[in-house]
């Protein structure tokens, strides 16, 4: 049952073959079986999950028809879920249990979706390899001493291994592309405004997407379909039609044209990677797609202009967690009002957050603002109007995710820039606000690649068919780790 | 060597909304402490800000009346500093990119000048909570009821001269925001109050001095003392030979006197940024029309109407145009009545002011309508009743003893104004004063007034004072 597709456990809870509480009873039970090796959740909700699962099965009797009725998902713990802690992977809120739901986790339940629990992450989402949580690092299925990537590495890892039919993520410089590229999942990140942030721990607003982690862009398109849409309690969230992806991804591929940014296949990318997507672009041309090389000028500031603008917001989002209202409070004695800040916040934030936050709080400074926060806004603009004069010739980008598969635990943390380095091909979409989705396209030494693709705004419905009929040509998506089989 | 004062204010006007400028929760002041937060006003995670719209139209408004440019494009920005009561860290304000920008209002100083002073921006903010020092065994409370209420800063140029012309600004400011309907202006409930911005230079110098900022001041009594006051610091510190220091002060109302605050911001560098939660606010021209024409008329033109039209002096007209309510209302009872508009005035800054003082009442709660005192000064006018009565009549109005019709015939109250009532009236005062008649007759004229006394003794007041005197010097031959 754990290697089904989100569709398929869908359809077989539709048709009655299965009932929710037994699906749910499966998947906690793997949960109880294996995440002890991958540390994949940081909370499940056995007695809730069970508890919708019956109310799931009721809903069913009765002839509902919501589209996601009784599947087991899980949240990236940045989501946050009334009446359950939501830490965001941080010691600052390991004792935060949110008084409300964010929008996608209501709508995903309104659409009968069962949770099972919260998935470990990099702290505050703070990070590629889901190492710098405060519950520990989470692994890698296809090979325990490799990370998942991150920061929503928690959510790849259970999705890989079966311990749940799918998740959700955050994307803010890649942290859902990367981990599904590494785990082997698909990973959508639709455009800016598309999902709600209501509800999504900030990290840098401007920035922020909230998306999902499956096995196949099938399963994406269903749970975009049930988490998509305006949401008034977000301003920046887009108040456009959502299409019913499921019925546009089954329709003909038609006459496409893929950009291929040759830059992307530079010195920086590893070659058993480029093979992979190489040969997976050739795959995509046998679907009838035409290739074209494109160029992306100022894409090298990619990474330069995240690391100002990211920390620059995230310095201020997080100034809210002083341990006054919620969050950690030191047990130590203060001396006073900034010894208390100082305290509540050294101890409740780990190094790569206060990293970050210091980052931002410099770029940010009297005297700093126009070189880096001003100027890096510009190189934003510039990256933005690259990718748009791209779409002008072609419907998608193609390239590689990652510039490797996943590395090995510990390999990268002593080095940030490395770290950084991770979402060198990623990052672009998020400063634009651009959909893109990383689907697997390969192995290297028994380890997932993954391809991305990228569509102009708004372009989730061909974005995700493109992905699906790649899919239905190719069987990378369907491998799963034996060792939790 | 004399010197002179330069000041500048930041008017902090909190906006007239039911809801809060980013979250649903009402602005009603006095609740319990943090009962009207929601989770957007504390600042809990994963929440997000949503616009009041009203708060726009409010600014617009505000704009408009001030000759402002209407920013098509403003930004809100995070304005960063810790404290307890500013629950995310940061207040969201307007930094480069303000709603309204570029105006002036022309205020009337005292010796009847009009001094134009500019508006060098407003900008929308919402405000931070109250930290509660007392009381809390030696804890401090944070009150977030306040967190989030809507407010514009209105900043002035450097304009004003003198304590009074500051406290001038801003009554006049402050019967505009409430002409406006965009302000309560209740200062007692922080609704309206500044921080003013103080220098001082010798006479003729271009140079501005070094500015202090007195901040938090809630009444326009305090507002020019505390310029007094500071005005007097500076230039004895000047003429002793020191520097003033720019710095952030608080006025002592109760030693006279402005201190250095010993400041959270001090120092600080609020790292100002676009906020990334919020949309840029675009205001089409459609909007501004829309906004203009639902604009009420304003204090300066109202006040220039009741000279011209109604013929009243400055100081009526002053007085009468310095609220809406109390321009509407005479503005209806002038309407409603036949009586010259000067006496209408005269009913409504007398008698009328006078009895709501007494009850510290509102004009807006007046028990006495426009169109009920409008029927008393019509019977005046047409000789009913006279002054005198009246004013018993008001009084009986604003009991709530029925209508003035009612009153005057149940009382008899009617002015006596037959002429054989009155010739009686009269003779019988004639034959009972001898001494006086004869006094009259011998030519000591001045006597006629103590007859007329006389005879609108015995009407109880009723008699038409006009027909008695005519009676009395017929009679009297």
């Amino acid at each position: 049952m754990h290697r089904n597709t989100l569709a398929e456990s869908a359809a077989a809870l539709a048709a009655g073959s299965v009932s929710s509480l037994e699906l749910t009873r499966h998947y906690l039970a793997r949960i109880e079986r294996f995440d002890g090796r991958l540390n994949s959740y940081i909370t499940v909700t056995a007695e809730q999950a069970l508890e919708q699962a019956r109310e799931a099965d009721r809903r069913i009797a009765r002839g509902d028809k919501a589209p996601l009725l009784g599947v087991p998902i899980a949240h990236k713990d940045i989501f946050c879920t009334a009446g359950v802690r939501t830490s965001c992977g941080s010691r600052m809120l390991d004792n935060f249990v949110s008084p409300y739901d964010a929008t996608l986790v209501e709508r995903l339940k309104k659409a009968g979706a069962v949770m099972l629990g919260k998935t470990n992450m990099d702290e505050f989402a703070m990070g590629s390899s889901s190492e710098t949580s405060f519950y520990g690092p989470v692994r890698n299925p296809w090979n325990l001493d490799c990370v998942p990537g991150g920061s929503s590495g928690g959510s790849a890892a259970a999705v890989a291994a079966g311990l749940c039919a799918a998740a959700t993520g955050t994307d803010t410089g890649g942290s859902i592309r990367q981990p599904a590229a590494l785990a082997g999942l698909t990973g959508l990140k639709p455009t800016y405004g598309r999902i709600s942030r209501y509800g999504m721990i900030a990290f840098a607003s401007s920035l922020d997407h909230g998306g999902s982690l499956t096995r196949t862009a099938e399963d994406a398109a269903l749970l975009l379909g049930a988490m998509a849409g305006l949401d008034e309690r977000d301003s920046t969230s887009l108040d456009e039609p959502v299409p019913d992806y499921a019925a546009e991804i089954a329709k003909p591929l038609g006459a496409v044209t893929i950009g291929v940014p040759e830059s992307f296949f530079d010195d920086g990318l590893d070659a058993d990677n480029a093979a992979a997507v190489r040969s997976s672009l050739a795959e995509l041309e046998k679907l009838g797609a035409k290739l074209k090389t494109v160029e992306l000028p100022n894409i090298h500031l990619s990474v330069p202009t995240y690391y100002v603008v990211a920390p620059a917001e995230a310095s201020s989002n997080l100034a809210r967690f002083d341990g006054i209202r919620f969050g950690h409070r030191t047990s130590e004695p203060v001396a006073d009002l900034n010894d208390f800040y100082m305290r509540n916040r050294g101890e409740g934030f780990g190094e790569e957050v206060q990293r970050r936050i210091l980052t931002g709080t410099y770029v940010l400074s009297s005297g700093y603002y126009d070189a880096y926060y001003i100027k890096a806004q510009k190189a934003r603009r510039l990256i933005s109007r690259d990718y748009a004069e791209a779409f002008a010739q072609v419907d998608f980008i193609a390239g590689p995710t990652t510039p490797t598969p996943a590395f090995r635990l510990g390999q990268k943390t002593a080095d940030p820039v490395a770290m950084y380095l991770n979402d060198i091909y990623t990052i672009g979409a998020d400063l634009a606000g651009l959909p893109a989705i990383s689907i697997p396209c390969g192995f290297v030494d028994g380890l997932p690649v993954g391809l991305q693709l990228v569509g102009p705004h708004l372009a989730e419905a061909p974005l995700l068919r493109l992905a699906h009929h790649f899919q239905r040509a190719t069987d990378w998506h369907a491998r799963f780790p034996a060792a939790f089989d | 060597m004399s010197f002179e004062v330069v000041i500048g204010l930041e008017i902090h006007a909190q906006l007239a909304t039911e809801s809060k400028i980013f979250s649903g929760a009402a602005t009603r002041y006095g609740a319990a402490p943090n009962s009207q937060a929601s989770l957007v006003d504390l600042g809990y995670p994963g929440v997000l800000p949503v616009l009041n719209e009203g708060v726009v139209d409010m600014a617009i408004r505000f704009g408009l009346a001030t000759h402002c440019q209407v920013a098509r494009r403003s930004v809100f920005a995070r304005k960063n500093y810790f404290y307890p009561d500013l629950p995310k860290g940061y207040q969201i304000s307007q930094y480069e990119l303000p709603i309204v920008h570029s105006g002036h209002i022309d205020i009337v100083l005292d010796d009847g000048s009009v001094r134009r002073v500019g508006i060098t921006r407003a900008h929308l903010e919402e405000d931070a909570g109250k930290s509660l020092h007392e009381d809390f065994q030696g804890l401090s409370g944070i009150d977030l009821n306040r967190a989030g209420t809507p407010l514009l800063e209105i900043v002035s140029q450097p304009d004003l001269r003198s304590a009074r012309e500051a406290g001038t600004y801003m009554r006049s400011i402050h019967t505009l925001v409430r002409y406006l309907g965009i302000c309560d202006g209740n200062m007692q409930e922080g609704s309206f109050r500044c921080d003013a911005n103080v220098s001082v230079r010798r006479q003729g110098e271009a140079k501005l001095g070094t500015r202090a900022e007195i901040k938090n001041l809630n009444s326009f009594r305090f507002v020019e003392k505390a310029i007094e006051s500071e005005t007097r610091r500076q230039i004895e510190l000047i003429e002793d030979g020191g520097r003033v220091v720019q710095e952030t002060r608080l006025y002592d109302a109760d030693r006279d006197e402005t201190r250095p605050m010993r400041s959270k911001e001090e120092a600080n560098d609020y790292r100002y940024f676009p906020d990334p939660d919020l949309l840029p606010v675009v205001i089409t021209d459609e909007r501004i029309a829309r906004v203009e024409a639902a604009m009420p008329e304003l204090p300066q033109a109202r006040r220039q109407r009741f000279i011209e039209r109604y013929a009243l002096g400055p100081y009526d007209a002053d007085i009468l145009a310095s609220s809406r309510a109390l321009a509407d209302y005479y503005d209806a009872l002038v309407a409603a009545t036949k009586a010259k508009p000067k006496s209408a005035a005269n009913w409504v800054i007398g008698e009328l002011t006078a009895a709501l003082n007494r009850e510290n009442r509102e004009i807006e709660s007046s028990p006495v309508a426009p169109a009920a005192l409008g029927a008393l000064l019509d019977r005046i006018e047409d000789g009913t009743i006279s002054g005198k009565i009246a004013k018993e009549i008001f009084e009986a109005l604003w009991r709530g003893e029925g209508p003035v019709e009612r009153i005057i015939r149940e009382r008899g109250l009617e002015q006596i104004s037959d002429a054989a009532s009155i010739d009686a009236l009269v003779q019988k005062v004639i034959d009972a004063n001898a001494g006086q008649v004869e006094q009259y007759r011998s030519g000591k004229v001045q006597v006629l007034g103590f007859l007329v006394g006389q005879v609108m003794k015995a009407s109880q007041g009723k008699a038409n004072p006009k027909q008695v005197n005519e009676a009395l010097k017929r009679l009297l031959g």
